[in-house]
């Protein structure tokens, strides 16, 4: 009999993804007996075509991370749907757009200003931009086109389960891969898979009390207490906010939560989530008073979306 | 003119594509490299709490994270115009030591590695690690897992997470390092050392007693004469955190010597409309295109460009690899290109024997790793050797410490006009009319840039994504004739 077909493919991403499945050590191993690879571009040297040749729903597995920035993510995308029975948007970018997303806050002409003709060391005085075409001594040259904003994996096309995290934790992502191994069953279409179903608080070693805060600080701006909650001492976490799974990693070295594993379940908005927990806080009765308390939260746009803002219903998203 | 293109470029980290283009008669007329993707980090980091930024930068390459949060930290640090503790500035550079070892073994035996173990034309489906460990036997490919394990766990030890640590911040570490912690690193770090040792042995054996493998290495299909640059210490030796940033011409002669926060006198980077990565070049000498020699402003950052900017190594088994490569290869500079994997080698050990130096101080696990800022935050520029060349981080913000302005020159980013000359020269002399240009050339093609160990994630920071590499060869009429790619 042969063996179940494998394909991992990057999108816009950083490549952490990539490593995180390295990371699962010698059970590599164990991931190249029980697979055929068919696709893995950091790693091995198969084509495009060689997956263009396979037939529809062919690939048993498809790992598929990062977002789609450009016209040819897309058409990987779609590709790799058709020829995958299960196709997994695997991390934080493929699920809500991660951090490169954060760039829907702007339009694509002010990220082109800035990178070639702004920033200080370019030096650009005729004004070039990059070109869809560009006409050289010898031919032509293309380039693909940069979409407007990026989009998560289920922006494109239908995605079967979801691996969070920023990278996925390596133990998570071997608990996914020795499941579909040994063929056991997998929840309903459509589930996250290889994280919690509750928060990261619940995960979190901290000693919680009941919140009062009245006072936001930035996290370089105190020395936290090793045993409490970070909340707890005014520094935003996003622990309440985000579905446990990570093992509260950020937490557990003095750093708060950023919410790459995404909301948790039952939770459609992770901003929106964050909002309500940070509400129930705060010390004060009284609008003007905890305006101003709110207000001392730095940057909440880019902090409670993250990794989520292309996923969510503000500016940007999905347009 | 006929086109050859390879698409997409593999084993590296992140896309590109090659065209070649052919004249009438057959032989190479012009090859580019395009970078077809920037995802924009200069531009949305602004707004942001400038704190954030050792934890957004990261994102940018998930190969080499730590470099992005160390080079932000830095950058941080001279923001706030804080100076960490000693302990805090040791436990940085022995998170990023451990860094180094583990990420120029994956670079070695998974990207590089098939190219001379397996073999540079073999067939294409046993060109990976799985090939290599084939190659070398399942006790060493144990070993080469073992060894990254290692590096990884005491990344996640220091930095809280393996993949995007999160731990500095400006003025020092959220996380000392416990007596038991400690003792677990120097137990890895001796361990670091041997396999660095090691891997220089399976080097000699596998690579420099093949003949045909040296001669390919010495000879001129992938030889450049361009400036090198690198991070030294103040007695000149190749230091990865901290240093002062030294260029030496392609004689090998001091050009310019440093610090990082003047960086903007020395570089400027030069926008070509065919591709979204930019092509940065030593200022003083000035854009001349893509050529080598001393009027050129074209530069290297690499693993060979630091040993040849750099006087030796600063722990006795690398200093004493670092002798032997020069002696080797008819002394200092070296311009083979695929030299570099030998250089990465030696600063491999560096890194085993730097992490275990580290690791050994007694200072390293004191309490006193955080100055908590008190100075009002201007503008900065942190620095840091990354593995595939040096990296600058420059950020301005407001009173409050917001993001207002950001510029990256991203590892390799310094290589992309050097990796683009090391492109066409081995087509040019790979592909001659009447030679048939099979994936074996082509492969011998990739080699060239895969010497960079290039990382065009990290270099097309600037807006989303990645996609590996792809090669058109176009007939004198502009028509492709050939296509590889892989994705």
């Amino acid at each position: 009999m042969s063996k179940p077909k494998l394909a991992i493919y990057w999108a816009a991403s950083c490549g952490g993804c990539d490593i995180a499945i390295l990371d699962i050590e010698a059970r590599i191993l164990d991931v190249a007996a029980a697979f055929d690879l068919v696709l893995w571009p950091c790693a091995a040297d198969f084509k495009r075509k060689d997956v263009e040749a396979l037939g529809e729903g062919s690939i048993d597995l498809c790992l598929f991370n990062g977002g789609i920035r450009t016209s040819e993510h897309e058409a990987m995308a779609r590709l790799l749907r058709s020829r995958s029975k299960l196709l997994v948007a695997f991390g934080a970018c493929a699920h809500l757009g991660g951090i490169p997303g954060l760039a829907n806050a702007f339009t694509r002409e002010e990220l082109f200003a800035e990178v070639y003709r702004d920033s200080a060391s370019t030096d650009n005085p005729g004004g070039v931009l990059p070109a869809l075409r560009t006409a050289v001594a010898e031919g032509e040259l293309e380039l693909p086109e940069v979409c407007g904003a990026l989009r998560p994996l289920a922006g494109v096309v239908e995605v079967d389960y979801t691996v969070p995290g920023c990278p996925p934790q390596p133990a998570q992502i071997w608990a996914v891969l020795e499941t579909v191994i040994q063929g056991k069953p997998l929840p309903p279409r459509g589930a996250v898979i290889g994280a919690g179903e509750k928060t990261c608080c619940d995960e979190c070693p901290r000693r919680r009390e009941e919140k009062k805060i009245r006072r936001f600080v930035r996290h370089h701006e105190i020395v936290a207490d090793p045993e409490r909650c970070l909340l707890d001492q005014g520094i935003v976490c996003m622990g309440p906010a985000t579905r446990s799974g990570c093992g509260a990693l950020c937490v557990s070295v003095g750093v708060p939560c950023r919410g790459c594993y995404g909301p948790p379940p039952g939770t459609r908005d992770q901003a929106a989530k964050m909002i309500s927990a940070i509400a129930s806080v705060i010390d004060s009765q009284d609008p003007a008073e905890v305006e101003a308390i709110v207000a001392q939260i730095a940057d909440p746009v880019g902090t409670f979306h993250r990794f989520s803002l292309a996923a969510s219903m503000v500016k940007g998203a999905g347009s | 003119v006929k086109t050859i293109a390879i698409d997409p470029i593999t084993r590296l980290e992140g896309h590109g594509t090659i065209d070649i283009f052919l004249t009438d008669e057959g032989d190479v007329a012009e090859a580019y490299l395009q970078i077809p993707e920037l995802r924009g980090f200069e531009k949305f980091c602004e707004g942001r709490p400038v704190e954030e930024l050792p934890r957004i930068m990261t994102r940018i390459c998930g190969v080499c994270p730590e470099a992005h949060h160390m080079a932000s930290a830095k950058c941080c640090d001279a923001i706030y115009h804080v100076e960490p503790p000693p302990a805090a500035k040791k436990l940085r550079e022995l998170l990023y030591s451990a860094f180094f070892a583990g990420d120029h073994a994956t670079h070695f035996y998974a990207l590089a590695g098939p190219d001379f173990v397996v073999g540079p034309t073999a067939p294409a489906a046993e060109r990976n690690i799985l090939g290599v460990i084939a190659k070398v036997g399942l006790a060493t490919g144990k070993r080469v897992i073992q060894h990254r394990a290692g590096c990884q766990e005491v990344v996640k030890i220091l930095g809280g997470k393996a993949v995007h640590p999160v731990t500095s911040v400006p003025g020092g570490v959220t996380k000392g390092l416990t007596e038991a912690e400690r003792d677990r690193i120097v137990a890895l770090a001796r361990e670091f050392v041997e396999f660095g040792e090691l891997s220089l042995e399976l080097f000699d054996t596998l690579v420099l007693q093949n003949r045909e493998y040296l001669d390919l290495i010495l000879g001129d299909v992938y030889t450049h004469r361009v400036y090198s640059m690198g991070t030294v210490d103040s007695q000149g030796r190749v230091n990865f955190y901290d240093g002062a940033i030294r260029v030496v011409d392609p004689a090998g002669h001091e050009f310019a010597t440093f610090a990082a926060r003047d960086y903007l006198d020395h570089l400027a980077e030069h926008v070509e409309p065919w591709s979204y990565l930019k092509f940065p070049y030593l200022k003083k000498v000035g854009w001349k295109g893509f050529v080598d020699g001393p009027e050129s402003g074209v530069y290297q950052a690499t693993p060979l460009s630091r040993l040849n900017a750099a006087s030796g190594m600063a722990t006795p088994k690398a200093q004493a690899a670092y002798d032997r490569m020069y002696e080797t290869l008819g002394g200092k500079p070296v311009h083979a290109v695929l030299a570099t994997h030998w250089a990465r080698l030696v600063e491999m050990l560096y890194a085993g024997e730097r992490t275990l130096q580290l690791a050994e101080d007694p200072e390293i696990t004191s309490r006193e790793i955080r100055t908590v800022p008190t100075e009002t935050p201007t503008e900065g520029v942190g620095c840091v050797e990354a593995p595939r060349g040096t990296l600058y981080h420059h950020y301005a913000t407001d009173a409050k410490g917001m993001v207002r302005k950001v510029n990256l020159i991203v590892g390799t980013t310094n290589n992309h006009a050097a990796i683009a000359m090391s492109i066409r020269l081995a087509a040019r002399k790979l592909i001659r009319k009447g030679v048939e240009a099979n994936e074996g050339i082509l492969n011998m093609i990739e080699m060239a840039f895969r010497a960079y160990d290039p990382c065009f994630g990290c270099a097309s920071h600037s807006l989303p994504g990645q996609m590996p590499l792809e090669v058109r060869i176009r007939d004198a009429s502009g028509e492709v004739v050939q296509v590889l790619e892989r994705a």
